[in-house]
């Protein structure tokens, strides 16, 4: 552990260190959190006194300020913990397994959200809650594969070892990812095709512009929330190690 | 303001129960997360004050 610490000259790896990135995290969190309050604010402002009632869907299409950012959220974190499950599992560092671990519970919380909106939003809509259609059925899966991550971790004792099983799990659900978003491409699905597409949208400038603040707004919470989750991992892992008995005296934790 | 009242606002033009059922819950499951966090966190620092006790007196 020390020889990262102490080696000398530039490097990337140094933020690898946990007892390097634990300060850091914590100067991040308030400024993620701070700037993920004053987006909610603008975006929902915009989203429901700016901008118009739609001409088909009436006020019902207002929950697309928080489904269509915590679908996007749900799939982008999921990407994110394969990737540092990935990493872990090659290089062995530590942190990026610690980084998986902390990201999957609010992946999970973002993809609850986009099915219980989207359920909510489905029942006027098409005149159900649920359907077992293609956009659906996937999304499920994402929320069951996050659930997964978190069981299968939890269930295994040795650390490294529950690392490696969850880093195979979650690698292995990545495929889980392009399904969920070509699938209205893919099937004749009852979910509507994509409304915002790279260079096109098919919105009106306001909601869509109140849209945008949302999925940053998301954004700006899941970093900070998974920031300080992280903290909280890197100490359950590393209460015994020197550098955390030294931030203790020093009233640094 | 387009809803002209606070009623008007809240019926959601007939949608209430569909977009501020969608909006509560979301806005729940957050608060649970941010409570859950702060819970980890503070058991997290309990451990820590655990290990350094029991390092010590060993």
């Amino acid at each position: 552990m020390s020889s990262v610490t102490t080696s000398p000259g530039f490097s990337l790896f140094r933020y690898a260190a946990p007892n390097v990135f634990y300060p850091v995290a914590g100067k991040m969190v308030p400024f993620f959190a701070v700037l993920a309050a004053v987006l909610t604010v603008i975006g929902l402002y915009i989203g429901f006194f700016m901008a118009p009632t739609d001409a088909q869907q009436g006020e019902s299409y207002r929950i697309i300020y928080i489904h269509v950012p915590s679908a996007w959220m749900a799939m982008f974190l999921y990407v994110t913990m394969a990737f540092w499950a990935g990493v872990g599992l090659v290089f062995n560092t530590r942190l990026s397994s610690m980084m998986a671990q902390a990201i999957a519970p609010t992946g999970a919380l973002m993809a609850f959200i986009s099915l219980w909106t989207g359920a909510l939003w489905g029942r006027p809509t098409w005149g159900t809650y649920w359907a077992w259609d293609a956009r659906l059925t996937s999304t499920l899966i994402l929320l069951f594969l996050y659930l997964g991550f978190i069981a299968l971790q939890a269930a295994i004792d040795e650390q490294r070892r529950a690392d490696k099983a969850g880093a195979v799990l979650a690698l292995v659900g990545v495929v889980n990812v392009p399904i969920i978003y070509f699938s209205v491409k893919w099937w004749n699905t009852l979910h509507q095709g994509a409304s915002v597409k790279p260079g096109s949208s098919a919105m009106a400038e306001t909601m869509l512009t109140g849209m945008l603040v949302m999925v940053f707004a998301f954004w700006m919470y899941a970093i900070a929330a998974v920031l300080v989750r992280l903290r909280a991992i890197i100490l359950e892992r590393e209460r015994r190690a020197q550098w955390v008995l030294d931030a203790r005296d020093q009233g640094k934790l | 303001m387009q809803w002209g009242s606070l009623q008007n606002f809240l019926a959601m033009g007939g949608y209430g129960f569909y977009v501020w059922g969608s909006y509560v819950v979301c806005a729940v499951v957050i608060a649970a997360e941010i409570w859950a966090l702060r819970h980890r966190r503070r058991a997290a620092l309990a451990e820590v004050k655990r290990a350094v006790t029991a390092g010590r007196s060993a």
